[in-house]
């Protein structure tokens, strides 16, 4: 019943859905103008009957109502609820179902809030969300419907891959689609603004915070899946360079352009074209991300299960709706009349080289995603690798740090740099000395190097912006500006320290044996056997004591889950301010020995630290954008309403 | 702004568009059935995989009558989704032989009892050692094996409703 | 008039720049994949046409049953991959994957060394009941059936 439940929402909110595309684009014409009423109540309905639908699934789950397919595939009765919950979305169906159901939302909260846009490009941007949420709604509908009964129940579920059964992938995928997902708001806002050619700083105010909002979902999303690859692959390391990661990275690389490009649009009715173009592209990455995932046409560490069947049905949405939107570009982006001019050296300046820098590291992202694809056509198989992406992306982040530094300090349409070079040399000095310390005591190889250096020199810079301000006056949304750079510094930093200072022990070890690491002493004192609600594991118990100070215990385990049968290791961490121990027990290394894998890892919890710091960022500016927004409304009302009073 | 510029994202995406499109045109599975269609099966005699049908051995499948190969497994969802088809082939006169891979006794009598038993004859593969060797990368697949041991046909994936009458026409074929 | 002028100068410079990134990125990108990309072989073809000695490459094939030893330090392995034609020693130092056994499919990603042996750095296993490494599909049924035969004598149970 519940299943049928689920599936007729979904069918409604398809059906709004249509009528929402219908009523919005007969509006927009001449002498359409009573269905407008229709658009916004549409896309709100729309949003609750998905929001429902999700919900049913999630109660499936909870149940484990092995009747239905996707949950006797994905899940297992003696799951703990938890992970039976997060089952529901850990798989093809269910994720669509999570991304149709985001995409509603957005819209219907857009239909609720928003009231800045002119209503023309209002009732455009709701029809293109529509039109776009139609797609995915047939895909769900037609080829992945999530809520397929099986003929006879089955007796038990086959479980959910082990490796997802993890805590941290809870939350990290509904946070990333969130991110995907609400993207999809500025490709509306930027088809509705080529429909209408409505490019004004106003509607740069408008998308915005939805920019804003998603970014921060990235934002938070990459860096949880980038700790959650950390220590549950057990490999050590925290980015592959996998086509799922990227697939992750470079919409969040777009919707970086986009954000500095918008605050242009927003601040000097600069950047029309591009800024639309972005918004374009932005959410195309989610898709064109998604459609390599899934297909199955890369192969991944994660991937998903494969199916050539959605892969086409994914390519012929990509081709309407980017294809689609692409070619309204082409054929209106002409049209749109120039915007304001400025000068080379100038904050628009900057801008605009971090976002044509911030483009090409999305183009080699790109590409070396592709890659593989491309030469399969020509019966090569290749992979690529850390050795293509570091060094290449490093040509073009450098040259963007180095920007991000001082932009920030420039004044709106001319300035020079000779009026900010007290604070250039104030950078260029501390870059000089973080270069000298750094080469002076230890040898570090070129990439590490330029890191730590521009880590340190970007920390500094970021904060330059309050000088010679008061700082209670200093807008919220500024304060937001400099902690995401700096965040981005520390982020930095961490990854620079990483790969240069990291020391690794391979090692097998007897019980009651020690082995060393950096500064780490790690003597195993047991290796006992364990056993959880669906696995049972090996753990290693171990006393580590850094410098000779006092031991503490970790139990790192190798463990076997028995639905579907799989080995995981978990890595086990011991976090200090400085860097991470981490610690990984493999198989029985024969004589009574056992395989330990020990790394120490100098501030490697910056990585993420820097990560949540962006995010606080984002957060900040979006707060501040939202109560800037609020004070021009009331004192707009207000002045409305003094007009009113005295014209009576 | 040069107005052809403006194309340029177009025409790229509809490169990639190409590029995938191509890929995806070339499945996978594809490379792998046609490698095995005309050929005969090899030798094999495989222990029985439940109590109360006998195993199965090449011989089996060489006796002048086509039958159909279903390659299964009790832990495996979609061999349940695809049991009422399976049974319906048997109810209009298929003779349907099966391997079991990697499978329990006890397993495979639970899932024949739950869901149907429509087979001859059942194999135990416990290694996959036929399921490579006839080319098979997944369960379920069903083969179409005429009645001297070539198979004919091979459908990958569980069967659907509309599959039924092109494995029954198949299995005409194969006399 | 002068400032007009200046200011689409200055527009040109900023176009030029952004053209020249990006086509300079696109440059880049290719050249560095031409040289970058690690190749993958199959045993046969690192037979009949090695890769250039430290060139990072992946090998592709399944673990020869009887094959896997361990060096007394107990965390270096050596090991043989075949894909019945050919066979190549493989040395690795670190913990196996999961469901690393032999018979089992694996993806090796390392160098060859002068004499011979790819060392590895990285392994990359799967191992299900409906799983071959992908590239290994490229291999002939008769290869399939002789890589079977030599991987099934003595299979080594996950669970034991």
């Amino acid at each position: 019943m519940i299943a049928e439940l689920g599936l007729a929402a979904l069918w409604l909110a398809a059906a709004l859905a249509a009528l929402q595309l219908v009523a919005g684009a007969l509006a927009l014409r001449e002498g359409g103008a009573e269905l407008a009423a229709l658009v916004r109540p549409a896309a709100i309905v729309q949003g609750f009957l998905a929001g429902f639908s999700f919900l049913m699934l999630l109660v499936l789950f909870a149940q484990t109502d092995l009747s239905v397919k996707l949950v006797a595939m994905n899940s297992h009765s003696e799951k703990p609820m938890i992970f039976k919950l997060s089952g529901s979305f850990g798989n093809h169906e269910g994720s669509m179902l999570l991304w149709v159901t985001v995409m509603a939302l957005a819209g219907a909260l857009i239909a609720a809030v928003e009231r800045r846009l002119p209503e023309k490009t209002m009732l455009a941007t709701l029809a293109a969300q529509s039109f776009v949420g139609i797609g995915f709604y047939a895909f769900l509908l037609l080829s992945s419907n999530p809520f397929e009964r099986l003929p006879v129940p089955a007796l038990e579920g086959m479980g959910l891959n082990p490796l997802l059964q993890d805590i941290g992938l809870v939350f990290h995928p509904p946070t990333l689609y969130v991110g995907y997902v609400g993207l999809s708001v500025a490709f509306s806002f930027a088809v509705g603004a080529l429909l209408t050619r409505q490019v004004t700083p106003d509607f740069a105010r408008a998308m915005r915070p939805w920019v804003l909002g998603a970014w921060i979902f990235l934002t938070l999303g990459i860096t949880a899946g980038s700790y959650w690859a950390y220590y549950e692959l057990g490999w050590g390391g925290w980015w592959f360079w996998d086509p799922v990661e990227n697939a992750s990275l470079m919409p969040w690389l777009a919707a970086t352009a986009l954000l500095h490009s918008a605050s242009v649009l927003a601040s000097r009715d600069a950047l029309r074209t591009w800024t639309i173009m972005l918004g374009v592209v932005a959410f195309s990455m989610s898709m064109v991300g998604t459609f390599l995932v899934r297909s199955g046409i890369l192969t991944s560490v994660h991937a998903f299960a494969v199916d050539p069947e959605r892969g086409t049905f994914i390519l012929g949405l990509l081709v309407i709706y980017i294809g689609g939107a692409l070619l309204l570009f082409a054929l209106r982006a002409g049209t749109i009349s120039e915007g304001e001019r400025f000068s080379v050296t100038s904050r628009e300046g900057a801008l605009v080289f971090n976002n044509v820098m911030l483009s090409a590291i999305l183009g080699i992202v790109l590409l070396g995603t592709l890659y593989p694809l491309l030469t399969e056509a020509f019966d090569v198989r290749v992979s690529v690798g850390p050795p293509y992406f570091n060094p290449v992306g490093a040509i073009f982040v450098v040259p963007m740090l180095l920007v991000m530094a001082v932009g920030p300090l420039l004044r709106w349409r001319k300035d020079s740099l000779t009026r900010i070079r007290l604070p250039i040399a104030i950078i260029g000095g501390a870059l000089l000395a973080a270069l000298i310390l750094v080469s002076l005591l230890s040898s570090v190889s070129i990439l590490p190097l330029l890191g730590l250096v521009l880590s340190i020199g970007l920390a500094i810079a970021s904060f330059m912006p309050i000088r010679g301000r008061k700082l209670r006056l200093l807008p919220i949304a500024t304060w937001g500006m400099m902690i995401a750079h700096f965040g981005i510094a520390v982020a930095l930093f961490g990854m620079a320290s990483e790969s240069a200072f990291s020391e690794e022990t391979l090692a097998a070890v007897e019980v009651g044996g020690s082995a060393d690491v950096g500064d780490w002493n790690v003597v195993l004192t047991e290796v006992r056997p364990t056993a959880g609600p669906n696995w049972t594991a090996l753990e290693g118990r171990m006393m580590v004591s850094y410098k000779g100070g006092d031991a503490k215990e970790i139990d790192p385990q190798s463990r076997n889950f028995w639905a579907p049968p799989q080995e995981t290791t978990e890595s086990a961490l011991v976090t200090r301010w400085n860097g991470q121990l981490y610690a990984v027990i493999g198989r029985q290394a024969g004589e009574g020995r056992w395989q330990l894998r020990l790394w120490w890892k100098p501030f490697v919890t910056f990585i993420w630290y820097g990560g949540m710091l962006v995010a606080l960022g984002g957060l900040l500016a979006l707060i501040g954008r939202l109560m800037a927004d609020l004070k021009r409304r009331s004192i707009k009302s207000r002045v409305a309403g003094r007009r009113a009073e005295t014209a009576v | 702004m040069i107005r052809w510029t403006l194309w340029v994202p177009l025409a790229l995406f509809l490169l990639f568009c190409g590029v995938a499109a191509y890929q995806l045109t070339q499945p996978k599975d594809e490379f792998i059935a046609s490698t095995m269609i005309g050929q005969p099966l090899p030798e094999f005699d495989l222990r029985a995989a439940s109590a109360d049908r006998p195993g199965l051995a090449t011989r089996d499948l060489r006796d002048g009558q086509p039958r159909l190969l279903n390659v299964f497994a009790s832990w495996c969802i979609p061999c349940i989704a695809e049991a009422p088809q399976l049974e319906a082939l048997r109810r209009q006169g298929a003779d349907i032989a099966a391997v079991a891979i990697r499978d329990k006794p006890e397993d495979v009598a639970r899932f024949l009892a739950n869901y149907g038993n429509p087979y001859s004859r059942i194999g135990a593969d416990d290694l996959s050692e036929l399921q490579l060797a006839i080319g098979s990368s997944g369960v379920p697949e069903t083969f179409v094996i005429d009645g001297q041991g070539v198979i004919r046909y091979q459908h990958i994936g569980d069967i659907r409703a509309s599959d039924v009458p092109v494995l029954l026409q198949k299995l005409a074929e194969a006399k | 008039m002068t400032s007009r002028l200046k200011a689409k100068h200055q527009r040109l410079i900023l176009i030029v720049i952004a053209l020249a990134a990006l086509i300079g990125a696109g440059l880049l990108a290719a050249y560095a994949l031409r040289n970058q990309a690690s190749y993958f072989y199959v045993p046969a073809q690192m037979v009949s046409e090695p890769p250039a000695p430290g060139e990072a490459v992946r090998l592709g094939g399944m673990v020869q049953a009887g094959s896997l030893r361990t060096e007394p330090d107990g965390v270096t392995f050596a090991f043989v991959v075949g894909d019945g034609e050919a066979t190549v020693p493989v040395r690795f130092a670190g913990i196996l994957p999961d469901l690393f056994v032999e018979g089992s499919g694996v993806v090796a990603e390392g160098r060859l060394d002068p004499g011979g042996t790819f060392v590895a750095d990285n392994l990359l296993a799967k191992h299900d009941e409906n799983y071959i490494p992908r590239e290994l599909e490229e291999m002939t049924e008769h290869q399939a059936q002789q890589v079977v035969a030599e991987t099934t004598d003595e299979q080594l149970d996950p669970g034991a």
